[in-house]
């Protein structure tokens, strides 16, 4: 196991690499800088001495190996668009709100989608297995930009019990639409998991044993099913994941929450480079850290994996 | 012994459990419906997409507009009509990209395997490892920028055909870097099981070619989950396609996308909240569909692969 875990985290290095390089050479053969747009051209002098102050003017492997040695070091370089913040403050004023964000829409994804996909499997072929996979095919199908258009329409303008948008901390009213639009991608991805893992586990002879044996339904569900069902639930955590992060780059745009999500957008049509470039790094950690966790909890809830 | 039932082929078969599924049968219809809207959009459409009428603007649904006008006096259901346009030839491209570069090197990868499998199921790996989303942002921001710019006439060529496509170009290509990834990951697969059996062996002997192989005895076998596989990415590509108008960086207004007018319809929901409704709803109806469809498709195809 210990070698497995070290091995893995040694993987975790060159793939991240790759990512990196190449998001580095794609932002850097981009032509084009937030200055190019503006009403005025710039005079050709001030020009260059903006691309020297960015250090433009270095030789690509020189500029490439500087941004990663400040990166390592925390330093994200500046922000071509805000004057006042480094990318790495943009990063650090936003990425908090996003957490929280994305934390509670995990929770939720969590309490709805496990029951969800439970009960279907527990009560299947009946009306509630079909309106649990309803939910589901929804929750999967529609994308967050859908979703929370929708929530806003309804809950907000409809029967107008929440505002329109804006944040004010994940305690307030303000956070229930972002986490339920966010949320229901990933809850529909676990109910649908859960469910036909834990179909399959129902199935299963030491199930006919206990019940057999005159146990109660739930807790041959609880006890017996539910604790096999759920571990290849477990491998769905990147892929969760991912979609939280996909979600926020809409709904904190749409909602006005300013976190991370609204930030890459905003980057990607301002042309705001070194914080795109920063953003990508992050989540590009992120997911390979989910994965890293995901691959190694895999191995200690099932004892009948093993790693070489 | 007289045969309980007269034999079948496959595909009868899987058409006639197809039909047996509500759910996928109203999914066809829907798409079908749609195919048609987006084939004869000239005929259908009450207006011209792009005709505005200043006098009558922000109109709720009433008889001459049935799903009434948006901020510029322009049809809101003309332009969900051609709109469907776009989401179809979009689909259409998706599962093209599937079929030109998933199935060959999916088959290839698990037919030679060695050093070919190693480097497709890598850049697989790396790819899927993070979300699409960010990795097609990315490259549209860099084609956007390369294309504003053409340097070289092949640059130019790609620009003249961007622009006339009015901008989808980018997301064919950007949906090309993403979405042959797992059916090149499940053709190789299945292509690993295959090759080692004896028919396989069997058309060895006889001396046919690997080519021929390939092409007469392992592709056919794959086509089921291939056909699953299609169908489930075809929302997918819709909803990126309309995720990535939304945020500006795909089809260029006029062009009515479904995306954009949802983008038009935030922008305006408080006043006007059944601009909003009424395209969102439309998209969801869509994906789902889509969604159910494959559902079905699976069951039909492949009963092996149904947990129930």
């Amino acid at each position: 196991m210990t070698t497995f875990i070290v091995r893995r985290v040694l993987w975790m290095i060159p793939s991240l690499l790759v990512v990196f390089t190449l998001t580095f050479v794609v932002v850097h053969a981009t032509p084009g800088s937030p200055w190019d747009e503006s009403e005025k051209p710039l005079p050709e002098a001030v020009k260059q001495n903006l691309a020297k102050q960015y250090h433009l003017d270095d030789p690509l492997p020189k500029q490439y190996a500087d941004y990663l040695i400040n990166a390592l070091h925390g330093d994200l370089g500046p922000s071509y668009r805000s004057v006042e913040r480094s990318v790495s403050e943009i990063i650090a004023a936003t990425l908090p709100v996003s957490a929280q964000l994305g934390l509670a829409s995990m929770l939720f994804a969590l309490l709805v989608g496990i029951p969800l996909g439970t009960l279907a499997a527990v009560k299947h072929n009946s009306w509630i297995d079909y309106v649990a996979s309803l939910i589901t095919v929804s929750g999967l199908a529609t994308p967050p930009f859908v979703r929370v258009s929708l929530l806003v329409v309804a809950l907000s303008l409809g029967v107008a019990w929440l505002p329109t948008g804006g944040w004010n901390g994940i305690w307030d009213v303000r956070a229930i639409i972002p986490t339920l639009a966010i949320g229901l991608g990933p809850a529909a991805i676990l109910a649908r998991y859960t469910r036909s893992s834990l179909l399959e586990v129902l199935g299963q002879d030491f199930i006919r044993t206990a019940r057999a044996k005159g146990l109660q339904e739930v807790m041959i569900v609880i006890r017996h099913a539910m604790k096999n069902a759920l571990i290849p639930v477990l491998t769905v955590a990147g892929v969760t994941l991912s979609n939280v992060i996909t979600g926020a780059f809409f709904v904190e745009r749409i909602y006005g929450v300013p976190g991370i999500g609204r930030q890459f957008v905003d980057s990607v049509t301002g042309r705001d480079y070194p914080l795109l470039l920063g953003i990508v790094l992050i989540f590009a950690i992120l997911i390979s850290v989910v994965n890293l966790l995901t691959d190694i909890s895999y191995g200690y809830a099932d004892p009948r994996i093993r790693y070489r | 012994m007289p045969l309980a039932r007269r034999p079948t082929g496959l595909w009868r078969d899987a058409w006639h459990r197809l039909t047996r599924n509500r759910a996928a049968v109203v999914s066809l219809v829907f798409v079908i419906l749609l195919v048609f809207v987006a084939l004869f959009a000239n005929l259908v459409a009450p207006y011209a997409f792009e005709r505005q009428d200043l006098e009558s603007t922000d109109l709720g649904p009433s008889a001459g507009h049935l799903f009434g006008t948006d901020l510029l006096g322009r049809d809101e259901l003309s332009r969900m009509v051609y709109g469907s346009r776009i989401s179809l030839a979009v689909a259409l491209v998706d599962v093209l990209i599937v079929v030109l570069i998933g199935v060959p090197l999916g088959l290839a990868a698990g037919f030679f395997g060695k050093w070919l499998d190693t480097l497709v199921m890598r850049t697989v790996d790396v790819l899927l490892a993070f979300p699409s989303l960010l990795l097609v942002i990315v490259v549209i921001t860099y084609l956007r920028a390369v294309l504003d710019q053409p340097t070289g006439p092949v640059l130019a060529v790609i620009g003249g055909l961007d622009n006339l496509t009015g901008g989808l170009l980018g997301v064919f290509i950007a949906l090309g870097l993403v979405s042959w990834l797992t059916v090149a990951r499940l053709v190789r697969g299945q292509v690993l099981s295959l090759k080692e059996k004896e028919f396989v062996e069997a058309a060895r002997m006889v001396g046919a070619s690997n080519l021929r192989i390939m092409a007469r005895h392992l592709l056919p076998n794959t086509l089921a989950p291939v056909i699953v596989a299609a169908t489930f990415g075809i929302p997918g590509a819709i909803a990126t396609e309309a995720g990535l108008s939304f945020l500006g960086l795909g089809v260029r207004p006029p062009l009515p996308s479904w995306g954009i007018l949802i983008a038009e319809g935030v922008r305006n929901m408080r006043a006007f909240p059944h601009e909003l409704l009424f395209p969102a709803v439309v998209l969801a109806v869509t994906l789902i569909c889509f969604n159910f469809l494959g559902d079905g498709l699976r069951d039909a195809l492949d009963p092996k692969l149904k947990v129930d």
